[in-house]
């Protein structure tokens, strides 16, 4: 019976169907890489933060990142707002509906409803699509309300999706149409870094959990001799 | 100093003789018997994660806000702002995984030894009525993160009531207090989850104890030690339950408590089995996400209803199975016929119903968590079926089988005789 | 309570096993505790303000909030200032011993610079907040009354510099909270560290 449970536990894994659609990249990121995420902080304010919000998330919790209070103010709080405020936007839900078509979620946690690698290949898949309101089109997100907003860095690229044969996965031919002020390497590091900033802001607390994880299973094993010497010790007399 | 406490004690005790009492009768010479095995932490450890769950939600109570507009953001603010608060959160969030995970183990330690065999009927009834309630709590509480998968699950659940006849649609409507789920339900959900329902756990916890001290704990042998007694009046088998047991249960609890933190500091969301992906999303009424599932504990449940197919459109039979699949587990004690507790000495036909059964309520839970089509369609020679909704069918048979079936093949079971005293 | 022997080893290892166990759980009880200070939500309301008295006109009071509680800050006249010189015998703790004030305002005008007074505007007998009565409220004060603060709520007087007058029920001044000039004209209030 023994065998037939282990042999259950790795049948999910075997079934595991992979849904149709782009195939996600893994997305190269490093919760402890401070510099990455500070560049990821920066494109973050710059970029997203004028339309999204991160309403849960306060501007002096930055200080995780190995900045000053004094340098989060001057390089990254771009609006009136104070050291200790959250991150939100200026643009209302109704306004943002009316200009996309669809609010622009907020972000505070968006590192953990969408997984890193999501993030990472849907803001590296943009391509234009005249069809599109905005111009603009996703590979993993079709239709997707929100422009690209870093397009000024990875440029224009056009997208050609060739139908898999018998059901087969589709075939998606890139290319790019105009240069930006990045090349792909370069862009791909923007990109890494703001996804590792966005799962940082997902859970701020991720490092501490694991530090504080690392003590008190070490606690726990201390505790645990002592319990299981004890328990041998008054078992010793049941036969 | 210590005949200072001694001298306290008699004091005390002088007064309130019922406390040593109670101290004796439930521990100190409460008799349990002596070759407990693996199987046996479950009970110790299902109180345990019942207190951290007492006391990580009376402390997420003091931040979280029971209003539709505030909810969530209250949960990412203990998250975030207070102090120590994301710990808090994630205790209870691990702990109620954990209090399922326990509870299960428990359940089958019950079905591998006869547990609920003459004479502990109670025991098993106000076990199997600690279950629903823990299900009862479980889905109250879900709601209150107030994200996708807690609004549209409660939806979804609620108007499940609305499938019973006649009074269907007002039930589900009064449940709800609103035409969807809303602010009225969050609330009233706040209220049963942190009180209401608690108090019954407590209740039920306290019957489920004295019940079982008072016909005695059942052993791997399946042998009522209670037979054979020493000079002494006391069983041969058995031993005090303090210190033996205290010791030996410490031991478990923190070697429980090592797994409970690998999973609560490493990987809190398990997977998203835990803490579901969208359920950081908030709480959209008119927008249901792609794929809902609800947590992983109640899902081979929620198969067995989504295998049931809807008869003259109504969803109600799916509703009527799958409460019977959880209140069938009430005439345990009287389906089986066998002579023996324990699986050590029953025949093949009880050992191979008992691994079907866990293999059924392990691929019914799996498949509870996916969509219909995650194992792909038939041909047309089956109608095109989803083969997860064919397999879900056949399994959920299987699950009623287990216990339909159990009068007859525990009756005409080859079982081993048991033997005189347990053995170690 | 037990008339056994029990022995050494057996000893030891409670006392071990209670101990290495008394301390985790007392490290387990710190998140639960720890969790009942100041959210960073309560810090960022309680943050330092800056007030600006540019516009401040002599004689005048301008009361701005600081962690909910009303802040006032008033540029005081030269006869303002002279009146608290005229109450000085008459204010139970005219040299201000009590450390009601930052080490800085413990002066005989309880400020930094003599004419901005700032003080938190909360009696320091129940709570409630005094009422401004100037110079010319004599009718209601009595005749001698030079301008100042009365609390509404049992009476306490306080002068212009926050002392209160004998015979109050409140104990002692009015609170000067911490305060630094970022320049001459702003105020920042609850922080005396330039630069936070």
């Amino acid at each position: 019976m023994r065998g037939l449970l282990v042999a259950l536990a790795f049948l999910p894994l075997g079934c595991w169907a992979s849904g149709a659609g782009y195939r996600l990249d893994r997305a190269p990121i490093d919760p402890r890489d401070l510099l990455s995420l500070q560049s990821g902080a920066r494109t973050f304010v710059n970029y997203c933060l004028n339309c999204h919000g991160a309403q849960y998330m306060r501007y002096n919790r930055l200080t995780d990142l190995g900045l000053t209070e004094a340098q989060i103010r001057e390089h990254l709080i771009l609006t009136d707002a104070k050291v200790g405020d959250t991150m939100k936007v200026a643009l209302s839900a109704a306004d943002g509906k009316a200009m996309f078509g669809a609010a622009p979620p907020d972000l505070s946690v968006i590192g953990r409803s969408r997984s890193a690698d999501w993030l990472y290949t849907y803001l590296r898949g943009f391509y234009r699509d005249a069809a599109s309101p905005t111009g603009w089109n996703n590979a993993v997100f079709p239709q997707v309300a929100m422009p690209h907003v870093l397009w000024s860095l990875q440029g224009e690229r056009a997208l050609e999706i060739v139908s898999g044969k018998d059901h087969g996965p589709n075939e998606y031919r890139w290319s790019q149409v105009s240069q930006g002020t990045q090349n792909t390497v370069q862009y791909d590091t923007t990109v890494r870094d703001l996804v590792n900033f966005l799962v940082y802001v997902g859970e701020p607390a991720a490092n501490d959990r694991k530090r504080i994880g690392i003590w008190a299973l070490f606690a726990l094993g201390i505790l645990f001799i002592f319990a299981y010497a004890l328990k041998k010790e008054y078992w010793k007399d049941v036969h | 100093m210590a005949s200072r406490l001694m001298a306290l004690w008699d004091w005390f005790d002088a007064r309130m003789p019922s406390v040593a009492e109670e101290f004796r009768k439930h521990a100190s010479e409460y008799y349990a018997p002596k070759n407990f095995n693996f199987w046996y932490f479950f009970g110790a450890l299902s109180i345990l994660v019942l207190v951290i769950q007492f006391v990580s939600g009376i402390f997420l109570t003091m931040n979280y806000k029971p209003d539709a507009n505030l909810a969530f953001g209250s949960v990412e603010y203990i998250m975030r702002d207070v102090p120590g608060g994301w710990l808090i959160r994630y205790v209870h969030s691990t702990g109620a995984s954990a209090f399922f995970a326990v509870v299960y183990l428990h359940m089958f330690r019950a079905l591998l030894y006869g547990s609920y065999k003459q004479p502990r009927e109670l025991v098993w009834i106000f076990g199997v009525l600690l279950y629903l309630t823990l299900m009862a709590e479980a889905f109250f509480g879900y709601l209150l993160p107030w994200g996708q998968m807690s609004y549209w699950g409660a939806q979804v659940i609620v108007n499940l009531f609305a499938s019973v006849p006649f009074i269907g649609p007002d039930l589900s409507l009064w449940i709800r207090g609103d035409y969807v789920v809303s602010d009225a339900t969050l609330n009233r959900f706040f209220a049963l989850h942190v009180i209401a329902i608690p108090l019954v756990l407590l209740g039920l916890v306290a019957a489920h104890i004295l019940a079982l001290h008072d016909v005695g704990s059942n052993n791997p042998d399946g042998v009522e030690i209670k037979k054979k007694k020493g000079p002494d009046g006391h069983p041969l088998d058995g031993i005090p339950f303090h210190p033996y047991y205290t010791v030996k249960d410490i031991a478990g609890a923190v070697a429980f408590m090592m797994i409970f933190c690998v999973v609560m500091f490493f990987v809190p969301e398990m997977g998203g089995y835990f803490l579901e992906y969208n359920n950081f999303i908030p709480a959209d009424p008119l927008k249901t996400p792609a794929h809902i599932a609800p947590v992983w504990y109640f899902t081979p449940y929620y198969s067995i209803l989504r295998a049931v197919p809807p008869l003259f459109t109504s969803q109600f039979p799916g509703v009527m199975v799958m409460g019977i699949a959880t209140l069938i587990l009430f005439f345990l004690p009287w389906l089986d016929r066998s002579p023996v507790k324990s699986i050590r000495y029953r025949g093949v036909l009880y050992k191979s119903a008992l691994a079907i059964f866990v293999v059924t309520f392990l691929v019914l839970g799996y498949l509870g968590t996916e969509p219909v089509t995650v194992w792909g369609q038939f041909g047309p020679w089956m109608g095109n079926a989803d083969v997860a909704t064919v397999a879900a069918r056949v399994f959920t048979l299987l699950y009623f089988a287990f216990f339909i079936l159990m009068p007859w093949y525990t009756a005409i079971d080859k079982s081993k005789p048991e033997p005189e005293r347990v053995t170690m | 309570m037990s008339e056994k022997k029990i022995d050494s080893t057996r000893r030891n290892l409670i006392v071990a096993t209670a101990a290495v166990g008394g301390g985790a759980s007392a490290a387990a009880a710190i998140p639960f505790a720890w969790s009942w200070w100041p959210s960073e939500r309560a810090k960022a309301a309680g943050a330092p303000v800056e007030a600006d008295i540019s516009n401040l006109a002599p004689g005048e009071m301008q009361i701005i909030e600081w962690r909910g509680k009303p802040v006032w800050i008033v540029r005081r006249t030269k006869e303002m200032l002279d009146s608290v010189r005229k109450s000085d015998d008459k204010v139970t703790d005219p040299k201000s011993d009590e450390l009601l004030q930052p080490a800085y305002a413990k002066n005989a005008n309880r400020s930094i610079k003599p004419e901005i007074m700032v003080l938190v505007g909360i009696c320091s007998h129940l709570g409630c907040s005094p009422q401004t009565k100037g110079a010319d409220a004599k009718a209601e004060m009595g005749a001698d009354w030079v301008g100042g603060f009365l609390c509404p709520c049992h009476g306490s007087k306080f002068d212009l510099a926050g002392r209160v007058y004998k015979g109050a029920p409140a104990p002692v001044n009015l609170e000067v909270p911490p305060h630094t000039y970022l320049s001459d004209t702003k105020l920042l209030i609850g922080d005396d560290k330039k630069g936070a």
